[in-house]
């Protein structure tokens, strides 16, 4: 009898300690070390967030607001530009670099504008990223600008080792930098070139530092992790346009909520003569080429 | 050169957007909810110019088509001009109003209506958001240029513009 009591106090405890064991693993991996956004507990990531605020006031002595805004329910966002129009002007590329934060030197811009003719028409092959005519646009020539094209069906986010890239509720496509290794997969993995590296610590000027920023967005990146469009989330979550939306001086660019069956995007896909860039890659783009003339 | 002058009176009309803005009936082909505001800043009027009746009130109404020598003469007409002159747009009566073809007067802060007259589809996508540049939110308050804002009404063709810089080829590698 007292023996049997003894074993079996002994076996209680044994298995006390093995779930006790357990919690504590549980609880080294789940609050340990750093995290992909979606993971972190809702209480602890403010405490994340003003952290990070604390270390970008030591860098860049002013400070960084660093959201975490959520998607809206019932939005997915696409984009629409219109290639009839688009002269070439590149004003839609430095308003991104100002809006985003993205390094002076060495140079890194999300948006590349292709310059290319006529005759030819959309052909990837004869593009060219460098015209510097003295006047845009130039005779014979159409100008096509590329950006992250936030697919239905991303290519980058499947070759990520570490998951540090993934497609949000709303249909962004985002990056944690803090879980980016920099191994480049997803640059050889995106068909539009629309992810840049940072081969060097980022450089931008204090002054020119936009200090609103979102997590998942144009908050400060380092030397070493890859960067691309995201729609301007910081805007775009909050209900505004994005930067490049509201620069262009001829209306080129469209963009709005897909599911919004009176929005401008809806009206272009449903009127207009629309396509998506290498359509037989099945990437499925957010991003619509459409000529409204 | 005068486009990026337009640029800027546009800058400043939507600088001035907060004292008087009109609004946009968002559009005929659209379904879109109230909350949907259209609203555009005050047309781009050259400072001083307006009310054109400071001036033409107590001037005589010449109808005879002529080269301006007194008044406008820096205004070089190139839209249609072989067909038309000024008071097939502008009131002769009242100068302070535009009028459409039917002789119906109309406000300039509604001169969409009378682009409209002959560019149709134009002002069909411009309601809807497709033709120019809409600012503010994309699913609330936005703000449209008028035509006027963007398209000089008296030479509406586009101007060339200085592209912003080239981005930088990568660097070679140093051997
Ligand atoms: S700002 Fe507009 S016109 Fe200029 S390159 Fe960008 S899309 Fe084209």
């Amino acid at each position: 009898m007292e023996n049997d009591a003894k074993h079996n106090s002994e076996n209680l405890s044994r298995r006390g300690f093995a779930a006790a064991a357990a919690g504590a693993a549980t609880w080294i991996l789940t609050s340990c070390g750093p995290k992909r956004l979606y993971e972190v507990p809702k209480d602890r990531l403010r405490t994340k967030i003003s952290e990070l605020e604390q270390r970008y006031q030591q860098r860049y002595h002013e400070h960084i607001n660093v959201a975490d805004t959520q998607p809206m329910a019932g939005v997915e966002y696409a984009y629409a530009l219109d290639l009839s129009r688009c002269i070439g002007c590149r004003r839609c590329v430095y308003a991104c670099v100002a809006e985003n934060n993205q390094s002076r030197d060495p140079q890194i811009q999300w948006i590349r504008v292709l310059s290319m003719e006529k005759e030819k028409g959309v052909d990837l092959a004869h593009a060219d990223p460098y015209y510097n005519p003295p006047e845009v646009p130039e005779e014979g020539h159409f100008y096509m600008p590329v950006q992250c094209q936030h697919c239905e069906n991303p290519p980058c986010t499947k070759v990520c080792p570490t998951a540090a890239t993934w497609k949000e509720r709303d249909g962004i496509v985002v990056i944690d930098y803090d879980w980016c290794i920099g191994c480049r997969y997803c640059m050889a993995a995106c068909p539009y070139g629309a992810r840049h590296f940072n081969w060097a610590e980022p450089e931008i000027p204090t002054a020119e530092i936009n200090p609103n920023t979102h997590y998942l967005g144009n908050r400060p990146r380092t030397k070493g992790v890859v960067e691309k469009c995201t729609f301007c989330i910081q805007r775009t979550r909050t209900g505004r346009y994005p930067a490049c939306e509201e620069v262009c001086p001829v209306g080129a660019r469209k963009f709005g909520n897909l599911l919004d069956a009176g929005s401008e995007i809806r009206y272009i896909i449903e009127h207009k003569r629309v396509f998506v860039l290498k359509e037989d890659l099945n990437t499925v783009p957010r991003f619509f080429y459409f000529y409204a003339t | 050169m005068r486009l990026a002058a337009f640029t800027l009176i546009a800058a400043a009309a939507l600088l001035r957007a907060a004292d008087g803005p009109g609004t946009v009936p968002a559009g005929s082909a659209s379904n879109k909810p109230d909350q949907e505001r259209v609203e555009t800043p005050p047309p781009p009027f050259t400072d001083g110019i307006f009310p054109c009746s400071n001036c033409h009130a107590t001037q005589p109404v010449n109808r005879t088509r002529r080269e301006l020598k007194d008044m406008h003469t820096d205004i070089d007409l190139r839209h249609d001009e072989t067909h038309r002159w000024c008071l097939d747009c502008h009131d002769a009566t009242n100068r302070d109003f535009l009028h459409l073809a039917s002789g119906e007067r109309i406000p300039f802060e509604e001169s969409y209506l009378l682009c409209g007259q002959c560019h149709g589809e134009k002002l069909r996508d411009w309601r809807a958001g497709v033709h120019g540049r809409r600012t503010g939110n994309w699913n609330g308050t936005k703000s449209y240029l008028l035509c006027a804002h963007c398209h000089n009404p008296h030479q509406p063709r586009f101007h060339a513009l200085a592209p912003k810089p080239a981005p930088r080829p990568p660097a070679r590698p140093s051997r």
